[in-house]
C-alpha cells in the first residue's frame, strides 16, 4: 500500500468525521477544516510532477479481489497526474469558495462537504486506477454523489428533477462502459489498462473491438455531456454554484474526456474512432454554442457553454487520434498537434471555465438573480467581478492575451490539419471540420460577449433585484481570482506548462510518439490561415451581437417538440405508460388467466424441447396384458371424469369426484396396492365431505357463468396439457435408464423386521419424508383452526362494536 | 375354469359400475346420484373380493371393510346433506 493508495481514499475516510466536525464545532464553518483535504492532496500530487515530466510513468498495485484480477492498482502518468492535479486543485479553491458562499447557519453543510468528499475521491479514484473494474467502481461513485450534489436543495423540484435526469443518463452510460469492460477483459484476458494497451495491435482485428468501442464511446459520451447526452447538464445547473463551478464544468463532465483520451492508444487508428469522436465532438461544439447564445439563464449559458466546449474537446481527441494510425514520421507529428490542442484546451477550459461559474455565483449571490434580463451596469458596482468576468470570457472567446486565444488557434490548426487527411476517406467531407469549426467559434464569441455586456454593460435596474448589488467578499474573490491569474499567466508562459503538463499528457495519449515531441507553443506565427480565421471570428461575431435583437427571434421559431429534452421527457413517459399499459394487459388480476399462462408456458416450452430434441418415442415392449374388466373401469374413470367437467350442478360435480376417487382405490386394489387402497378410500370420503361442508357456505351458481359455456381457448390448453403429460409419461416409461432400487427393499423383514414393505419404507427406510408429511399435516390442520377461529373472532369484535 | 369364472365375474360386476354411473350421471335427481354412488361402492366391495380370490391374497380384506363403513357414512353424509345442507350441525345451546 503505497501513499498514492492513501491519499485517493483520504477524502473519503475524512467525510467520515466531516458531520462530527459540524456538530460539535458549529462556531467555525465546516469549510476551514475541509479545505485542508483537497489541498493536501494537491502538493502530494505535485510531488509527481517531475518524474512524469521526466517521461517516466509509476504502479502501484494492493491486491482486493486477486482471484478475479481486481486489485487496487494505480497507475500514475501524465494524463493521471494532470486530471488529479486539476480535481484536487480546483477542488481546493471550491472548497474555499463554497465557506463563503453557503451559510453555515442556514445550510446542511455536513450533507455538502461529504458528498463533495465522495466526489473527491471518486474522481481521484477515475483518473489513477489502472484497473478496469476498479475505474468502473470509482465511475459510479462520481455519478452517484454529482446526483446527491445536484440534489443538494432537495426540496425543490427542478432539483430533484435534474439529479433524476443526470442520474438516469450517467447510469445508462456507465452501464455500457461496463459491458465495454467487460468485452475488453474478454478480448485481452485482463482488467489491467496497461496490460491491455500493450495488446492494441493484436486486438483490433477482434470482432469485439467494434462494440467494445461504441459501448465505451456511449460511456464516455453521457459523462462529457456530448451529442445527444447533453440534456442532463442544463438541468444539473439547479446544483449549488460551487458545484457546478466544480463538477460540472472543471472535472465530472472531464471524465468522459479522460476516457477517450485513455482508450485513444487502444482504439485510436482506427477508422470508427476517429469519424465518431470527431463528428460527435463537432456536432456537440457547434450544438452547444448555438443554443448557448438563447439563453437568458446565466448558468444555462454556461451549462451550453461547457458542452460546446467539451465537444471542442472532444473532436480535437478524434482528429489527433489519425497520429496513430501513422504512428510516427511527419504525418504523425502533423496530426499530434490535435491532441496538443485538445489536453491543452482542457487544462485551459479549467481554469476559465470554473472562474467564470464563481463569478456567475457571485452575481446570483449579490444581486439575488441570474437571469440576464434583470442584469446590467454591474461594471461600476461589482469592478472585481466584472475584470474577472471579462477575462474569462474573452479566454473562452479564443482572444489574445489571454489563455483560450493559444488553444483555439491550436484548434483551427487541428481542424486544417484535419481537413487534409488522405486517410479515412476523409476527401469528401473532410472540408467540413474547418467549417464546422469557425462557425462554432463564431458563436462562442458571441455568448461570451452576451455574457459579459449584458451582465455588466447597459442600464443598472435595482428595482428589478431583489437585493442591492454590491461587490462580493474579498474570500468569495479569491478563487476565481487565482483561476484568472491561471488564465492570463499561461497565455504568457505556456512553455513551462507544455513541458511539465502537456508533454506527458500527450505521451499518455500517443505513446507510440512518446519522447519525440517538440512543442512550442507561439503566440504569433505569423500571417497564418489560423490568424485570420481568428480574425474572421472576432469580425463576425461582433457583427452577430450587434444585431443579436433581429435574429435571436429565430431561436423562438424552433419548433420546441422537436428539442432533445422533450424527446427525453415524452420517452420517460412513454416508457412508463407502455410498461403499465403490458402491466395492466397481463396482470388481471383473474387467477384464471395466470393458470392460463402457466400452462401454455410449460406446454409450449416443454413439448417444443422435447420435440426438437426427439424425446418423445413411445416403446411398448414392456407394457403388461390388459383384461376385459380393467377396460370397463377405465371407461367408468373417463366417464366421472367427463361428468364432473360438464356437469353445472355442484353436487354432481362431487359425486363425480367421489366416483372417481373410488375407482383409483380400485386400480390401486388391481395394481396390488393395499395401502394406498385402504388410505385412497379414507382420503376421498374425507375429501367428499370436507366438499360438501364448503358448499353450505357458498353462494349459487350463476345461470350464465361464464365457466359455463366451452371456451375454446381452455378447451385448446387442457387438450395440449393433457396429450402433453400423456405422451411424457408413456415416453418416460419406455427409457427406463436404470434397473429399479425396489430390490432392496425386498429385504425389509430382514433389514427393518418388517412384513409390510410399505409401511417399512415410510417408517424406517425414508422416515424423514414421512416425518415432514406430519408436519404439513400439522401445519393444515392449525391453519385451518386459525383461519375459522380467527375469522369468528374479528366478526365479534365486529359485532360488539 | 375357475379363473375363467372369476374373470367373468369382475367383466360383469365392471358392467354393473358402468351401468351405476350411468346412472350418476343420467340421474334426474341428486337422490338417484347419490344411490349410484352407494351402488357403486357395494359392486366395488364385491369387487375387490373376487379380485382378492383371484390373485390368491388377503391383504385387501380390511380395504372391503373400509368401503363398507365409508360408503355408508358417505351415503348418510349426502343424505343428511340433501335433506338439510349442512353435514354437522352446531350445537343447540349456540
Amino acid at each position: 500500500m503505497s501513499w498514492l493508495h492513501i491519499f485517493i481514499l483520504f477524502p473519503l475516510l475524512a467525510a467520515v468525521i466531516i458531520p462530527i466536525l459540524f456538530k460539535k464545532i458549529p462556531r467555525v464553518h465546516t469549510g476551514w477544516f475541509v479545505l485542508v483535504v483537497p489541498l493536501a492532496v494537491f502538493i502530494y500530487l505535485l510531488t509527481f510532477l517531475p518524474m512524469v515530466a521526466g517521461g517516466e510513468t509509476a504502479m502501484y498495485s494492493l491486491p482486493w479481489i486477486p482471484r478475479f484480477d481486481i486489485h487496487y492498482s494505480l497507475y500514475v502518468d501524465g494524463l493521471g497526474l494532470v486530471f488529479g492535479l486539476i480535481i484536487s486543485g480546483i477542488g481546493a479553491l471550491v472548497v474555499l469558495y463554497s465557506i463563503y458562499y453557503l451559510s453555515k447557519h442556514r445550510e446542511a453543510l455536513h450533507n455538502f462537504y461529504v458528498y463533495l468528499m465522495m466526489f473527491l475521491t471518486a474522481m481521484l479514484g477515475v483518473v489513477f486506477s489502472d484497473n478496469m473494474i476498479v475505474l468502473y467502481l470509482f465511475w459510479e461513485l462520481t455519478s452517484i454523489s454529482s446526483f446527491l450534489l445536484i440534489a443538494y436543495w432537495y426540496a425543490r423540484r427542478q432539483s430533484r428533477y435534474g439529479a433524476q435526469k443526470a442520474m438516469l443518463i450517467t447510469i445508462f452510460g456507465g452501464f455500457a462502459m461496463l459491458a465495454a469492460i467487460i468485452m475488453l477483459s474478454i478480448m485481452g484476458e485482463t482488467f489491467s489498462l496497461q496490460a491491455l494497451m500493450a495488446q492494441s495491435d493484436q486486438l483490433v482485428q477482434h470482432e469485439l473491438f467494434l462494440p467494445a468501442m461504441i459501448l465505451i464511446l456511449i460511456g464516455a459520451f453521457t459523462k462529457s455531456v456530448q451529442f445527444p447526452f447533453h440534456i442532463w447538464l442544463p438541468d444539473a445547473m439547479e446544483a449549488p454554484t460551487p458545484i457546478s463551478a466544480y463538477l460540472h464544468s472543471a472535472t465530472m463532465v472531464k471524465a468522459g474526456i479522460y476516457l477517450v483520451a485513455r482508450f485513444t492508444p487502444f482504439f485510436g487508428g482506427a477508422m470508427e474512432w476517429f469519424w465518431i469522436v470527431t463528428g460527435v465532438g463537432l456536432l456537440t461544439l457547434l450544438w452547444g454554442s448555438l443554443l448557448a447564445v438563447k439563453q437568458r439563464d446565466l448558468k444555462a449559458l454556461l451549462a451550453f457553454s461547457t458542452i460546446s466546449q467539451l465537444g471542442f474537446i472532444m473532436s480535437l481527441l478524434g482528429m489527433g487520434s489519425a497520429a496513430l494510425y501513422y504512428g510516427g514520421g511527419d504525418e504523425a507529428h502533423l496530426h499530434s498537434m490535435a491532441i496538443l490542442a485538445a489536453v491543452f484546451h482542457l487544462v485551459n477550459h479549467a481554469t476559465f471555465k470554473g472562474s467564470l461559474f464563481m463569478v456567475v455565483g457571485i452575481v446570483d449571490h449579490e444581486t439575488g438573480t441570474r437571469d440576464l434580463r434583470k442584469l446590467g451596469g454591474l461594471m461600476s458596482i461589482m469592478p472585481i467581478s466584472f475584470t474577472l468576468a471579462l477575462i474569462g470570457s474573452l479566454s473562452m472567446a479564443g482572444l489574445p492575451p489571454f489563455n483560450g486565444f493559444l488553444s483555439k488557434e491550436l484548434f483551427f490548426t487541428g481542424a486544417l490539419n484535419a481537413a487534409e487527411l488522405d486517410i479515412f476517406r476523409m476527401e469528401t467531407y473532410g472540408a467540413l471540420i474547418p467549417i464546422v469549426a469557425w462557425t462554432a467559434s463564431i458563436f462562442t464569441f458571441v455568448y461570451s460577449i452576451v455574457l459579459v455586456f449584458k451582465t455588466f454593460f447597459g442600464k443598472y435596474q435595482p428595482e428589478r433585484l431583489e437585493k442591492e448589488a454590491h461587490e462580493a467578499p474579498w474570500g468569495m474573490l479569491i478563487s476565481p481570482l487565482i483561476l484568472t491569474v491561471l488564465v492570463v499567466v499561461i497565455f504568457f508562459v505556456p512553455n513551462v506548462l507544455a513541458h511539465y503538463v502537456l508533454e506527458p499528457m500527450m505521451a499518455s495519449i500517443l505513446p507510440p510518439l512518446a519522447g519525440e515531441f517538440d512543442i512550442h507553443i507561439e503566440a504569433w506565427h505569423g500571417f497564418e490561415p489560423e490568424l485570420f480565421m481568428t480574425i474572421g471570428v472576432v469580425v463576425l461575431g461582433a457583427i452577430l451581437y450587434a444585431t443579436l435583437r433581429k435574429w435571436i427571434v429565430l431561436y423562438n421559431n424552433m419548433p420546441r417538440a422537436l428539442s432533445i429534452t422533450n424527446a427525453y421527457n415524452s420517452g420517460l413517459k412513454g416508457m412508463e405508460s407502455i410498461s403499465r399499459k403490458v402491466t395492466d394487459w397481463h396482470m388481471t388480476g383473474f387467477s384464471r388467466d395466470y393458470l392460463r399462462y402457466i400452462l401454455v408456458i410449460f406446454v409450449v416450452i416443454t413439448g417444443a424441447s422435447l420435440f426438437l430434441l426427439d424425446g418423445f418415442s413411445i416403446d411398448t415392449a414392456n407394457a403388461a396384458n390388459i383384461n376385459g374388466f380393467e377396460i370397463i373401469l377405465s371407461l367408468v374413470l373417463v366417464g366421472s371424469t367427463a361428468m364432473v367437467v360438464i356437469t353445472r350442478s355442484r353436487l354432481t360435480a362431487v359425486i363425480g369426484v367421489g366416483v372417481l376417487g373410488y375407482i383409483v382405490a380400485l386400480f390401486f386394489v388391481v395394481l396390488r396396492a393395499p395401502d394406498l387402497a385402504l388410505t385412497q378410500l379414507a382420503i376421498e370420503t374425507v375429501t367428499v365431505a370436507l366438499f360438501l361442508v364448503c358448499f353450505y357456505h357458498l353462494p349459487r351458481l350463476r345461470e350464465k357463468e361464464e365457466g359455463d359455456g366451452i371456451n375454446v381457448f381452455n378447451l385448446i390448453i387442457a387438450g395440449a396439457v393433457g396429450l402433453l403429460v400423456t405422451l411424457i409419461s408413456l415416453s418416460a416409461n419406455g427409457h427406463r435408464l436404470f434397473p429399479a432400487i425396489s430390490d432392496f427393499y425386498e429385504d425389509a423383514y430382514e433389514l427393518a423386521g418388517a412384513g409390510n414393505m410399505v409401511n417399512a419404507i415410510l417408517a424406517d427406510f425414508r422416515a424423514i419424508d414421512t416425518l415432514l408429511e406430519i408436519f404439513v399435516l400439522c401445519i393444515a390442520g392449525l391453519a385451518a383452526y386459525a383461519l375459522i377461529k380467527l375469522r369468528l373472532a374479528r366478526r365479534e369484535q365486529d359485532e360488539n362494536q | 375354469m375357475f379363473e375363467t369364472v372369476l374373470l367373468v365375474m369382475l367383466f360383469l360386476l365392471a358392467i354393473a359400475i358402468l351401468g351405476g354411473l350411468y346412472r350418476a350421471i343420467k340421474g334426474p335427481s341428486m337422490a338417484d346420484r347419490v344411490i349410484a354412488l352407494d351402488l357403486i361402492s357395494i359392486m366395488m366391495i364385491a369387487l375387490i373380493g373376487v379380485v382378492s380370490i383371484y390373485m390368491e391374497t388377503d391383504a385387501f380384506l380390511e380395504a372391503i371393510l373400509l368401503l363398507g363403513i365409508l360408503a355408508f357414512i358417505g351415503a348418510v353424509a349426502f343424505g343428511k346433506y340433501i335433506e338439510r345442507g349442512v353435514i354437522i350441525e352446531r350445537k343447540r345451546d349456540d
